[in-house]
């Protein structure tokens, strides 16, 4: 079981919970299990079957380069965080 | 179509003959014209030093001189600071010595004008160096390894020099 | 083929040779005697002069633009306005720094019906020469209808201001407010029972402060040259932090494929994150196609640099922290506001991250608010976001171990961040250097020896910054004399090529000298992020180390084909390669390994393992009671580089940073009139750091190697300049008494409080 922390901004979708365990390979299937389970979450997360744009995900503490695609292990911690950049 | 006149003046050792406008400035004249590009426009009026070059011998910004006022003088750009022989100016060979340089825009007006205050003043102390300076904007390296480098060559031209303000030197800690 | 991007095991077994040295740059003579080409200097046979029109307007709607009598000025060849533009997408693309929203990267190039700034791109014109160009500049007719500007974030969110974007609506992670607002998006970050935390805390501080926008400043004004061809082939010569960003931006911007499209770098004066967004490319390339195809260069003026080209944020920004007895943070709470410009885009998003980013606290909320105005609209400088919010935090900060007795500098290592504690986002720090800068802080000659006389103080502040991977590509071939040409993407903007090159040097044993790097153009290699977010050293070096290993690897390869003997039998030497009882030098094996084949090897990499960056700085400062002004006395920077490839350039960049971070706390700010219009556009007032107002910088490199990096290297670039602002104001405090809670730190506004005090001291 994947650990995931809400967002701050999604925990009124969550109903208040920080930190959830859910299942899944995959941070698609991870974001999957999370709308079943706080439906509307999904859509705050995901469009057009990409991250939401200004998004990223840290699976384990590292941010990760591919997204839905990144892989999730029974163990890993999940992070949405916003995409920030250099100048 | 305002009237050209042909300019005349000595360019880094040759006479050379410029048509130009006569509200051209010299900077326009040396990059447009004469497609001397080492010479840099950082902003139109005088406050960064990136156009500096030497007008007998004088520091000047060029983008504040008209191509007209020229007419039988002498200047110097930086394309010209180096020997036929390509041996660099100590300034030249300082600079990169001590990595005064980084994006290096501003470097053809500093070597300029750090060789108008070493022409006029051979051992010169920190704080001369920068006075002399605060006319050329830096924004890359903070203009510490910029005085040292002028410093060094003042040092290194004068033997009985005083010695500069001493500062702390970088450490490396692991 | 991306490698597995594991650097050696032991990453300190062989002593290094190269890396850690001091040589000369490989582009150095260029620089120094004037031969270099930047963008301005790029000069083509027939070539045509662009200029554009600006608004003088910070807010208004364009009801008409007649081109006409700038179009029949003899040497003028094209006008080109909003409507030669495609219509663009409201989409919004990665366009490697940041996302951006393609609808107002369009309308930023040429206003579409509203002008946003002063400043604001109208219309273009190429003719023969500048002169004429500006003549007709003030030939086009535009008629505006002034609208009422809005400067600042909280004009911005007052209630009934104007709304600067049709359409713009409040975006809170995904759902979108109902009402249009200048609010752009608002983020947040939680953990933690703040209530609590502040409940518990012996002492809380809760202040306010201000930023002005300043600008990055780089020296040379932005230029491009551009050439449409008759076949539709594009080649544009762009001073750029990144060709791959002005590829795709032309592309989106015109609706053109990438393959239409070269970009060629030139030299680059600077560029700080200012470089990263195109302003003069695509309209040179329109222009250029209307003129009848000839190459046009763009060059802008300083004032345009200063009124057209994005600055960084200014910023309203609240700091509430509470501390417990023993010194240990209990609860920290940010608002923060920033001033996007004219399209939403500030960084706060990264200001949330770093603000509180050096300190463990288990309470802690971060508002985060993106504020649309009407000022040009803000692009990256030098760890976006940074230095606004880190000025705030450290002078709080300074305040919490003031009022408990606590040394500052012992105060943040009580609380300091090691591998396995948060960021605000709640992301893991890996390997870090924080405490080592600290206590290389606490060790220093200059915080060891105390300072005296009147009027003065000292002041430190720290700083952390996530830094920045990236993808990068390189090819790398051997010739025959055993030299190595090394080619990659990432322009050069502050001697990067050094260091590239002593880390292939080093990676296949060869002197720095052997090595000759260069920079490509966009169809000599396949993507590069930009230059910037400091990642070059990092990830370009983590593909120069690659090449090296392969070029080894591909010449022991051939020689135990040329020797026939077994692969793993082939060993590299001190001096070249051996086998058994044979031996050659490198030089050698170059020449026998290149002669059937050529031998040229390529890479591409997007590494993780970046780390990030953090740096303590302490400064001492006089000021002067009769005048106001502050100046500095002595500067130390301590920073961890993981590893300094070339220490010099490390020392460059520390000393760069700390130098535009005092210019913003002292004297830099954008000045704008009642009606919205930039009254300092040019560098006698906008007033940056001289020669004159620094003393020389002293610098301490700490190494704390990154797991993620063959040589453990960590981006240098930007975190030097995120805790200058902070270091000054409290370094002011202990000199005056007075906490200052504005940038900048000018003159006037210190008199001002100076003053203001004595009068109310006097009435006691």
């Amino acid at each position: 079981m994947a650990r995931v922390l809400i967002p701050a901004l999604l925990r009124s979708i969550s109903g208040g919970l920080v930190d959830v365990t859910v299942e899944g390979s995959s941070v698609r299937e991870v974001i999957a299990a999370l709308e079943r389970r706080f439906p509307g979450i999904g859509e705050r997360l995901v469009q057009a079957d990409r991250l939401r744009a200004g998004l990223s995900v840290a699976v384990d503490g590292v941010v990760s380069h591919v997204g839905l695609r990144e892989a999730v292990k029974p163990d890993s911690e999940v992070i949405f965080i916003t995409a920030l950049s250099g100048g | 179509m305002p009237n050209k006149s042909v300019v005349e003046f000595t360019l880094n050792g040759d006479t050379r003959a410029v048509l130009c406008e006569p509200s051209q400035t010299l900077l326009e004249v040396l990059r447009d014209g004469l497609l001397l590009t080492g010479t840099k426009e950082g902003c139109s009026n005088g406050n960064c030093g990136a156009c500096n070059v030497l007008l007998d011998g004088v520091l000047v910004n060029s983008c504040l001189i008209l191509a007209l006022e020229v007419q039988g003088r002498t200047v110097l750009t930086v394309e010209g600071l180096a020997r036929p022989d390509g041996t660099l100016h100590p300034l030249q060979q300082a600079f990169l010595d001590h990595a005064a340089l980084q994006c290096g825009i501003c470097t053809p007006g500093f070597l300029l004008s750090a060789k108008a205050l070493l022409d006029e003043k051979p051992n010169p102390t920190e704080s001369e160096v920068r006075y002399w300076l605060a006319g050329n904007l830096c924004r890359c390296t903070g203009y510490d390894k910029i005085v040292r480098a002028v410093l060094d060559v003042a040092r290194a031209s004068a033997p009985a020099a005083v010695l500069p303000e001493a500062s702390a030197n970088s450490t490396a800690v692991s | 083929m991306s490698p597995s991007l594991c650097p050696p095991s032991a990453q300190s077994a062989a002593p290094l040779r190269v890396v850690g040295t001091r040589p000369v740059r490989p582009d150095g003579i260029e620089k120094v005697t004037g031969r270099a080409i930047y963008g301005a200097d790029v000069t083509l046979p027939g070539m045509l002069h662009g200029r554009v029109l600006r608004s003088p307007h910070a807010h208004a709607r364009i009801l008409n633009i007649d081109i006409s009598a700038a179009l029949a000025l003899a040497g003028v060849k094209a006008v080109v306005t909003a409507r030669d533009l495609p219509a663009a997408a409201d989409k919004v693309e990665d366009l490697g720094e940041g996302a951006i929203n393609l609808k107002y990267l369009s309308d930023n190039l040429l206003a579409g019906e509203k002008v946003l700034y002063h400043g604001h791109a109208i219309a273009a014109v190429a003719a023969s020469s500048t002169a004429i160009a500006d003549a007709a500049l003030s030939l086009i007719v535009v008629d505006y209808e002034p609208l009422p500007p809005v400067m600042t974030a909280s004009a911005a969110l007052a209630p009934d201001a104007p709304l600067i974007l049709p359409g713009l609506h409040t975006d809170r992670m995904g759902a979108r407010d109902p009402e249009p607002s200048n609010l752009a998006s608002h983020l947040r970050h939680e953990r933690g029972d703040l209530e609590a935390g502040f409940a518990r805390a012996a002492v809380v501080v809760d202040r306010r402060f201000r930023t002005e926008t300043v600008h990055q400043g780089y020296i040379e004004p932005q230029a491009a040259t551009a050439h449409h061809q008759v076949d539709g082939q594009i080649t544009i010569w762009a001073s750029t932090q990144g060709t791959f960003a002005v590829r795709s931006q032309v592309a989106e911007v015109l609706g053109l494929s990438v393959s239409r499209i070269k970009v060629v770098p030139t030299e680059i004066g600077g560029g700080f994150g200012g470089k990263i967004n195109v302003y003069l490319e695509p309209v040179a390339v329109l222009l250029s196609r209307k003129a009848g195809f000839v190459p046009v260069r763009m060059v802008m003026s300083r004032t345009e640099v200063l009124t057209s080209t994005g600055p960084t944020s200014g910023s309203d920004l609240r700091i509430r922290m509470g501390a417990d007895s023993s010194g240990k943070l209990t609860a920290a709470l940010a608002e923060l506001h920033y001033e996007a410009g004219a399209y939403p885009g500030s960084p706060v998003g990264a200001a949330a991250v770093v603000g509180f980013g050096p300190y463990v606290c288990d309470a802690m909320r971060v508002d985060g608010y993106d504020v649309v105005v009407n000022r040009p609209r803000a692009s990256a400088y030098r760890a976006p976001g940074g230095t606004n919010v880190a000025f705030a935090v450290e002078s709080v900060v300074d305040e919490l171990a003031a009022a408990l007795g606590i040394d500052p500098l012992e105060f943040r290592l009580r609380n300091a961040v090691q591998e396995g504690d948060r960021r605000p986002d709640n992301v893991p720090y890996g390997k870090i250097g924080y405490v080592e800068c600290l206590r290389a802080l606490q060790q220093s000659d200059h915080y060891r020896t105390p300072l005296t006389g009147r009027n003065r103080g000292r002041g430190v502040a720290c700083g952390s910054w996530g830094n920045w991977g990236g993808q990068s590509s390189g090819t790398a071939a051997l010739n025959p004399d055993g030299s190595v040409s090394l080619n990659v993407a990432s322009t050069d903007i502050g001697g990067s090529r050094a260091s590239l090159a002593m880390q292939l040097a080093e990676s296949l044993g060869v002197a720095y000298e052997q090595v000759k790097p260069r920079i490509g153009d966009t169809d000599s290699l396949s993507y590069n992020d930009v230059t910037g977010g400091s990642r070059t050293t990092f990830a370009t070096g983590w593909a120069a180390y690659d090449l090296g290993q392969k070029i080894g690897a591909e010449m022991r390869l051939r020689l135990a084909a040329i020797w026939e003997v077994p692969p793993e039998t082939v060993n590299r030497t001190a001096d070249g390669f051996a086998s058994g009882a044979r031996s050659v030098s490198f030089a050698e094996a170059a020449r026998l390994t290149c002669e059937e084949s050529p031998l040229m090897v390529s890479t591409t990499v997007h590494p993780k393992g970046y780390g990030a960056a953090f740096s303590a700085q302490c400064v001492d400062v006089e000021v002067d009671p009769e005048t106001g002004k502050i100046e500095i006395l002595r500067y130390t920077i301590v920073q961890d580089a993981g590893k300094a490839v070339h220490p010099s350039y490390v020392e460059g960049q520390m000393q760069g940073g700390v130098a535009q971070g005092i210019g913003w706390a002292l004297s830099e700010e954008y000045v704008y009139s009642p009606q919205g219009e930039l009254l300092n556009g040019n560098f006698l007032d906008y007033r940056m750091p001289t020669a004159c107002d620094l003393p020389m910088i002293d610098t301490i490199i700490v190494e704390v190697p990154n797991p993620g990096h063959p040589y453990g290297v960590r981006g240098v670039g930007e975190v030097n300049i995120i805790p200058p602002a902070g270091a000054v104001a409290n370094a002011v405090h202990q000199a005056t008494a007075l906490r200052l809670s504005a940038l900048p730190m000018s003159p006037p506004r210190v008199l001002a409080a100076l003053q203001a005090r004595r009068a109310r001291e006097s009435k006691v």
